[in-house]
């Protein structure tokens, strides 16, 4: 171990309660109750410093803490500890990557080198905490030259504390040795032993102590003198942030469920954040309250269980990574309105796909475009007005049929990525203008008006051509036609499409001036019906 | 006091005589315009004005949409990002790509009623940033748009004044009045169609007997905001040299003649690539 080796323990005392003060922090400043076990016999497992003081204690029954008019009570929830632990990588992620997950609360990171960024081992110490403070945690901190000094210290000494390197034994001596978590029978050793401290611990012979425990009571021996030096056991930095609420009622209204949501998207940006990452598509799933009428068909057969959806998900994707929780709300609640689900919620679980942060830079020369966070949630707005799969951008099929198009998600990056070649597009274009300017290419052509669905017609044949026609309540004289222009495709399908397009001049019978109208008309050959496509405009 | 402050406006007036027209005078910033695509209407009305709303409008065939995928083919090929709020579905994509018009650039949204249109169209332009934001109203019927309050026109024509958005209305009626800072008037002359004989390369392809080849399109300026001179009433009486001014002509010209000056073959063939392999094009008599 080099000599400039320093390490920090994270620690997070009562985590229990602090996970669940994490997902709700109004409760930190009531009197909390955690109760766990098997359903009649719920006991209290955790407690924070108000319900110790009005005298609610460890392994009492849940009918005793109802009791106490004051006290909140909550189950312990694992989900919720597994976020909170989650968050307490990130926490650490955020300052170095080397990190060992040692426990659920406790972590042990190499700090080594980190004096020019943070400043001294104390700037360090409070930095941690800060940063976990952000995230809802309250954590011990304490820095060593020797890990297992930092993690027992940690543990056992509120705040952030500085062990000076040669001293790790001073600051054991006076700690218990249950603080060196020994094993069940080396605990029961020690009792009979009359060893209670680190410092009879470290007193006791090597060769003597060996003989009768063996190496694990040498291994705590070292770790109680403050030598017991390892390497760390690195974990592997994860990409997936996943959050979890799990409610007590199930709830239905969006307002409450927006609440929700948005704590639980601040606490998704503020993980990502920590690691220099942002949001790139957030999937949300929503465990359902099972419904008994919905559940059973009464009508056909009493018992026979349907396959009822118990889940319902919701995803997001932007089309460029953000750590807006606020605009990812709006989002989330647009989505909602259009498509609510059908029944209460009772858990809600949401994964966010993280990816790098955008970075951009402006030119002088590329003209101005929607912010894409703005154009998200517009585009988000329309699509509550006129429906999903009306707003974005054509993209035409590799096909003959008519309107052979699909509409496909609309955003600027792509544009972006375009920008400089419509630039170069538009430069080569003005030269071709220049070579040749009373070029045909520069006479604007005939657009399709389309009818959507076509418009069914009459139309009356002479010779193969059409010389009258009449739809919408309109009929008139053809004067000019051109066609049959014949198409047809995906005869080897199930779905065959065939049609012979018409181009007709038609002057409207009984207007004054009248009227006249090119209009594309087609032939349907497996309807074997006359339709109007569109008209020229 | 009076006779001061005239005194000193006279001074001033003459002291700044030659130099600056009217200084007490206010002159609203003349509008930078961007091309609509069209030259004939580029020269007629200077181009669209960006900041203001622009009102096209004419009848069945008279050239609206064509001027649409014009003015959306130019801005897209300047990297602009464009929007068109379509209230009746009518817009053909298809169409628009073979105008010039880069679909990519093009934020559609297809609505059912003119309600939706209005709405989105509101949405669209309270976001920002885009370049054109096209509302085309000429497929909804007319007693709909009738309905619509002159307020909203001016809301819209406030929320893009600043600017660089294009804010064009088309419709086959004339709805904006006063807050259209340029209405233009589109109006069809009579169709060209051509009976040719033609080279064909195959006998695959049937022999048409005539093709559409076009029309000319009037467009006449009823309103310029930059150029209040030519301020015209709809229906009134003008004078031919007044109208030549406020006039352009300008042809439009089916595909299959882009076609024939591109390829240099005689008929519209698809190239081999672009077509499907699994589907086949057949014309017959």
């Amino acid at each position: 171990m080099s000599p400039a080796a320093l390490f920090a323990a994270i620690y997070v005392p009562n985590f229990t309660l602090q996970a669940i003060g994490r997902c709700e922090p109004e409760l930190r400043t009531r009197p909390l109750a955690i109760i766990d076990g098997p359903p009649p016999t719920y006991q209290v497992v955790a407690l924070n410093r108000l319900a110790d003081i009005l005298g609610v204690a460890r392994g009492m029954t849940k009918a005793a803490v109802t009791q106490f008019a004051h006290v909140t009570i909550r189950t312990r929830c694992r989900v919720r500890e597994e976020a909170a632990h989650a968050a307490l990588l990130d926490v650490a992620w955020s300052i170095t990557p080397r990190v060992e997950d040692a426990a659920p609360h406790t972590l042990l990171i190499d700090i080594s080198g980190l004096t020019t960024l943070f400043g001294d081992a104390e700037a360090i110490a409070c930095e941690i905490a800060s940063r976990a403070c952000t995230f809802g945690m309250d954590v011990h901190v304490a820095i060593s030259a020797n890990v297992e000094t930092a993690r027992i210290v940690a543990r056992a000494l509120p705040g952030p504390t500085i062990v000076p390197e040669g001293q790790e034994r001073r600051f054991l001596e006076t700690l218990p040795v249950s603080m060196l978590s020994p094993g069940q029978e080396l605990s029961e050793v020690f009792n009979r032993w009359g060893v209670a401290t680190c410092k009879a611990l470290a007193s006791l012979p090597v060769f003597a102590l060996s003989e009768c425990v063996g190496q694990e009571g040498i291994h705590l021996q070292a770790i109680a003198s403050g030598k017991g030096a390892r390497p760390l056991l690195l974990a592997e930095p994860v990409q997936h942030f996943e959050e979890w609420f799990e409610l007590d009622e199930a709830v239905d209204d969006l307002e409450a469920l927006s609440f929700l949501l948005g704590r639980l998207l601040d606490q998704l940006s503020a993980r990502l954040s920590a690691r220099a990452l942002s949001i790139a598509a957030v999937q949300v799933n929503f465990q359902l309250q099972p419904s008994f009428d919905n559940a059973f068909d009464t009508s056909r057969e009493l018992l026979r269980v349907k396959p009822t959806a118990r889940t319902f998900s919701c995803s997001l994707e932007l089309p460029v990574p953000t750590r807006d929780s606020k605009l990812l709300l709006k989002l989330l609640r647009l989505r909602l309105q259009s498509s609510p689900p059908d029944a209460p919620i009772q858990k809600i679980h949401m994964a966010a796909q993280s990816s790098l942060a955008r970075v951009t830079q402006g030119s002088l020369f590329v003209p101005t475009a929607p912010d894409p966070d703005k154009l998200e949630l517009t585009i988000a707005r329309i699509m509550a007005v006129v429906g999903e799969g009306n707003v974005g951008s054509p993209h035409l099929f590799d096909s003959h049929r008519p309107d052979a198009f699909h509409i496909q998600k609309f955003s600027v990056t792509a544009t972006d990525r375009n920008a400089s070649r419509g630039i170069t597009k538009r430069l080569t274009k003005n030269n071709l203008q220049n070579r040749n300017p009373h070029s045909k290419k520069d006479v604007p052509t005939i657009a399709l008006h389309v009818f959507r669905p076509p418009v069914p017609a009459r139309v009356r044949l002479q010779g193969n051509k059409p010389v009258f026609a009449s739809f919408q309540g309109c009929s008139g004289k053809v004067v000019q036609a051109s066609g049959p222009w014949r198409s047809s495709g995906q005869w080897w399908e199930e779905q065959p499409w065939q049609e012979d397009a018409w181009d007709l001049e038609i002057i409207f019978s009984g207007e004054s001036p009248a009227r006249h109208g090119l209009y594309r008309f087609c032939y349907d050959g497996i309807q074997e019906k006359w339709f109007v496509r569109g008209v020229y405009d | 006091m009076l006779a001061t402050s005239n005194a000193l406006r006279l001074h001033v007036e003459s002291a700044l005589a030659g130099r600056v027209v009217s200084p007490f005078r206010f002159q609203e910033p003349q509008p930078i315009t961007a091309s609509a695509g069209i030259a004939a209407v580029d020269q007629l009305a200077g181009g669209l004005p960006r900041g203001c709303l622009t009102e096209v409008f004419g009848g069945i065939s008279s050239g609206i949409t064509s001027l649409l995928h014009t003015a959306l083919a130019a801005r897209t090929a300047n990297a602009e990002v464009c929007a068109l709020v379509d209230a009746q579905d009518s817009f053909d994509p298809g169409c628009a790509q073979f105008a010039g018009v880069s679909l990519q650039q093009l934020l559609w949204v297809r609505c059912r009623n003119v309600d939706q249109a209005l709405r989105s169209v509101d949405l669209l332009l309270h976001g920002g940033g885009f370049s054109l934001v096209a509302v085309d109203l000429s497929g909804a019927p007319a007693r709909l748009i009738r309905q619509i309050p002159l307020s909203f026109w001016f809301r819209l024509r406030r929320t893009v004044e600043n600017t660089s958005t294009i804010l064009l209305v088309l419709s086959r009626e004339s709805n904006t009045k006063t807050c259209a800072s340029l209405v233009l008037r589109m109006e069809r002359e009579v169709a060209r169609w051509s009976l040719q004989d033609r080279q064909y390369p195959s006998r695959d392809f049937h022999t048409p007997a005539s093709l559409l080849d076009g029309w000319t399109t009037t467009a006449e300026m009823i309103r310029c905001k930059a150029r209040r001179k030519n301020i015209a009433v709809i229906g009134r009486a003008k004078t031919f040299a007044n109208q030549d001014a406020e006039l352009a002509r300008f042809d439009l010209r089916s595909n299959h003649f882009l076609s024939v000056d591109s390829s240099g073959s005689a008929w519209p063939l698809p190239s081999p690539q672009d077509q499907s392999q699994n589907e086949r094009t057949q014309n017959f008599g």
